[in-house]
């Protein structure tokens, strides 16, 4: 199997047990980020502590990306045969956060504010070492790609 | 403190010129403000300008004039140019200066705006997220689901946008399309299509401000300042490129940018007579309908069919064509709704003149990164 990396380290864990995003969780105020940073933007405390936020959520709002990304930044496909539209949403993780994130769903009749959503990862592309470069993404519950 | 009054208004066509920097069109601007009030470079005591893609505002001095003013370059992304103008208008209500002026200008590469991450990490851009487009996509779909907003509304707003092109000069997009044109063109970030967002432009405003002192010794036909404010995100509201949100909520920049505007100025939303607001997609003006004190969640849906927005309906909105018709030039976008303003004042709107002899003007800038500018003026 080809062998896979992360878009960035340090943003999800990655186990046999499956993925999780690591965010952040305020010493003094309790409130949650993602993904970590060294500063609170509720309370200001610079006392955040890395944490994995659950895997599980609901989505509050999406829309479909359906032109392809400026590149740079971008590292996916955006040539016009190849560039797919790919849903983008806010999930809420009950009683964390609400995070951004790439929805494995492009078709608008098949996704609904508040459906059950799961996070997986999908590839990026194939860097100049052969590599897979995944990042994270929603899947519907249920859904094949779950 | 002093009164202020803007005294000269002067615009660079907005659109697409090749050949021409973004700094000549802010020149451009300015000189041609300069003639409206019929003063010279000379006469300015300080200045305040910016742009986000075409360069330090200060360096203009070296085709207008070393006189040796100071010059304050202004970078406060999408409020840049409002921050311009909020800052020459404190330093005039402080009593410091008594004549000055506020410049912005952009020329930005085609095609919609490029993320920048560096803020947020790289991973954000690269994964394909950090994209202002979906961002708006993200708000209007959560907010249609919300207040039972339609997509006949948004395709409504857009249609009133070029029409309202078609009447300005200046503007960018001057063919009227119809709803079929603007619902069939390609959907760019659901809910909404090519047609129901702006585009990144080019275009140069400025204004000439002074002190009402001042005003009584040169005549003319000011139109007064009567609040200006720019607002910064607080923890909780729904912003552009945000990696996360948090679960509670709060009011966006543009709600407590409006509501202090509304205490200067000592008057409420049933006294303003026409709006420029913030249209970077044709969702974005339904919101801040209500955002800026202007209508309660929800009764957009009914305003809007009812032709009320319209130049000749209760409340016109974005009567130059806003954001839709003119594109982005990021540095000028918020002048330009005071250039629009100050013409609607005087009477001098031509063709997509507000009947009834306006008195009270408003203006809403929103951008990058969660940041609103507002003004209200009166004659």
């Amino acid at each position: 199997m080809q062998k896979q990396v992360a878009v960035e380290d340090g943003l999800f864990s990655w186990t046999a047990e499956g993925v999780r995003l690591i965010g952040g969780r305020c010493i003094d105020c309790s409130n949650h980020i993602f993904p970590h940073q060294p500063g609170c933007p509720k309370c200001g405390s610079a006392e955040v502590v890395k944490v994995e936020l659950g895997a599980e959520g609901e989505l509050w709002t999406w829309t479909i990306q359906g032109y392809p990304p400026k590149a740079p930044p971008y590292i996916g496909e955006i040539g016009e045969r190849d560039f797919e539209a790919f849903g983008v949403g806010y999930v809420e993780l009950p009683e964390e956060v609400r995070v951004e994130a790439r929805l494995t769903e492009n078709d608008p009749s098949r996704l609904r504010i508040g459906m059950p959503m799961k996070l997986v990862l999908v590839p990026l592309t194939i860097n100049n070492l052969g590599e897979e470069v995944m990042t994270f993404a929603f899947a519907p519950k249920g859904s094949d790609n779950e | 403190m002093s009164e202020v009054a803007i005294v000269g208004i002067g615009m660079h066509a907005f659109g697409r010129h090749d050949g021409i920097s973004g700094m000549d069109q802010g020149v451009t601007a300015v000189r041609r403000a300069l003639g409206d009030a019929d003063l010279t470079w000379e006469d300015m005591q300080f200045a305040f300008g910016g742009s986000v893609s075409a360069g330090a505002a200060d360096l203009m001095v070296s085709k207008l004039g070393l006189t040796g003013l100071p010059f304050i370059n202004v970078a406060n992304g999408c409020a840049t140019g409002g921050s311009a103008l909020f800052s020459a208008w404190n330093s005039i209500k402080s009593g410091m200066f008594d004549l000055g002026i506020a410049v912005g200008f952009d020329k930005h590469e085609r095609g919609a705006f490029r993320p920048s991450t560096a803020e947020s990490g790289e991973w954000y851009g690269q994964s394909g997220l950090a994209l202002t487009t979906q961002f708006f996509g993200m708000k209007i779909n959560r907010y249609m689901h919300e207040f039972g907003i339609t997509r006949s509304t948004l395709v409504r707003v857009a249609e009133k946008a070029y029409r309202n092109g078609a009447m300005n000069p200046m503007a960018w997009r001057r063919e009227p399309l119809s709803a079929d044109q603007i619902e069939s063109s390609a959907m760019l970030s659901y809910p909404l299509t090519k047609y129901m967002f702006c585009s990144p432009g080019e275009g140069g405003v400025a204004v000439v401000l002074a002190s009402a002192e001042r005003v009584r010794k040169m005549g003319g036909r000011p139109v007064f300042l009567k609040a200006s404010a720019v607002r910064s995100r607080r923890f909780g509201s729904f912003e552009v490129t945000a990696p996360h949100l948090p679960i509670e909520r709060s009011d966006g920049p543009t709600v407590d940018a409006s509501r202090i505007s509304f205490q200067m100025a000592g008057i409420g939303p049933e006294d303003v007579d026409l709006a420029q607001l913030q249209d970077t997609e044709s969702g974005a003006e339904v919101m801040h309908m209500a955002e800026n004190g202007l209508c309660q969640n929800g009764e957009q849906e009914q305003i809007i069919a009812r032709g009320e927005t319209e130049i000749g309906g209760r409340l016109p909105i974005n009567t130059d064509g806003g954001c839709l018709a003119n594109g982005e030039p990021i540095g000028a976008s918020g002048l330009r709704q005071v250039y629009e303003n100050v013409l609607q004042l005087r009477g001098d709107a031509g063709s997509r003149q507000v009947p009834g002899n306006p008195r009270v003007a408003y203006t809403h800038v929103y951008g990058a990164p969660g940041i609103s500018g507002v003004t209200i003026l009166s004659r």
